[in-house]
């Protein structure tokens, strides 16, 4: 089936490049294989009828947060190579719990089974007479409105909090003070000053 | 397992798997901190693959929804990480992590 053929093209090269960003020297190179790790992720999603999610997984990782990450690697340019050293000290550790939490969650993954009664709690049946997107939108305005607004808030508040939190107030910039110029007045730059023939406007000034 | 059908355990293990890379990229890079800031992504995203394959094979439409949020969450926790880091390496001009452990007492 060519679903299955897609979904272990997808998967498998969502894994290498997961594998390749957590095991990647450089951090650039860790970015772009998110990006793929993402692009991969976002066509998983295809393949289980979650189409706005894959385009949003699109537009908000790759488009956003994974630019902000290489924005930031290249921002900090400091040299990441010794960074990256340290690897066998934590991958041993790593490995280990690696392992274990790998098998747990596989096993957990092959061997499980659904309540009787657990179909139950359904909340919302998708219906296939509308797109996606349609009914995803019916359901998140009215049923989810409140967390809806309060994701927004989420957002806000991360906004806010990103820029206050990098914004800083230059020494020696020279910026312009639109209150300054506008508070100017003749009377305190301005002087007249009546220069006598054959006198210096200097000569003036010592008197 | 069937091969040739996709179901519902096939997500379950690629997430797994991406759920553990993650794990493993925080204890793996314990000084590279944007590597460990992936990993969080990385996690965030088998989740993500976790609720949307629920979606599909319960025909539940809410699992997608609560994707969304978390897609959010993990959004303002990536600007936040970031401008953090940024403020951390404008103050001290390094973002080694064996280094930040001013907080100890």
């Amino acid at each position: 089936m060519v679903e299955t053929a897609l979904f272990y093209l997808f998967s498998g090269t969502l894994i290498g490049s997961a594998t390749m960003v957590v095991v990647g020297r450089n951090t650039v190179h860790s970015v772009l294989f998110l990006i793929l790790a993402f692009l991969n992720a976002a066509g998983l999603f295809l393949l289980a009828n979650a189409e706005l999610l894959a385009m949003i997984l699109i537009i908000v990782y790759v488009g956003a947060v994974a630019v902000l990450f290489l924005f930031v690697v290249m921002m900090l340019g400091t040299s990441f190579s010794e960074l990256s050293q340290g690897f066998a000290k934590y991958g041993v550790m790593g490995s280990f719990v690696g392992l274990i939490l790998a098998s747990e969650l596989i096993t957990v993954g092959v061997l499980w089974m659904s309540h009787p009664k657990a179909s139950r709690g359904l909340s919302q049946p998708s219906n296939n007479a509308a797109t996606n997107a349609h009914i995803l939108g019916q359901i998140l305005y009215t049923d989810y409105f409140y967390i809806f607004q309060l994701s927004g808030i989420i957002l806000l508040v991360a906004m806010v909090g990103a820029i206050v939190l990098t914004l800083r107030k230059r020494t020696g910039a020279l910026r312009q003070n639109h209150q300054a110029q506008l508070d100017r007045c003749p009377e305190n730059t301005l002087k007249m000053v009546k220069v006598a023939p054959r006198q210096g406007i200097f000569e003036q000034e010592e008197r | 397992m069937m091969m040739t059908e996709l179901t519902l355990t096939h997500y379950l293990v690629v997430s797994s798997i991406i759920f553990t890379l993650g794990v493993f990229g925080v204890f793996l890079n314990r000084r590279n901190i944007i590597i460990v800031l992936m990993s969080i992504e990385l996690m965030l995203l088998a989740v993500n693959i976790n609720f949307v394959a629920f979606s599909w094979f319960l025909k539940d439409l809410a699992g997608q929804v609560f994707s969304l949020f978390i897609l959010t969450v993990a959004a303002a926790e990536a600007a936040i990480g970031l401008a953090i880091l940024v403020v951390y390496f404008r103050n001290r001009s390094t973002i080694q992590m064996d280094d930040m452990s001013r907080l100890k007492g």
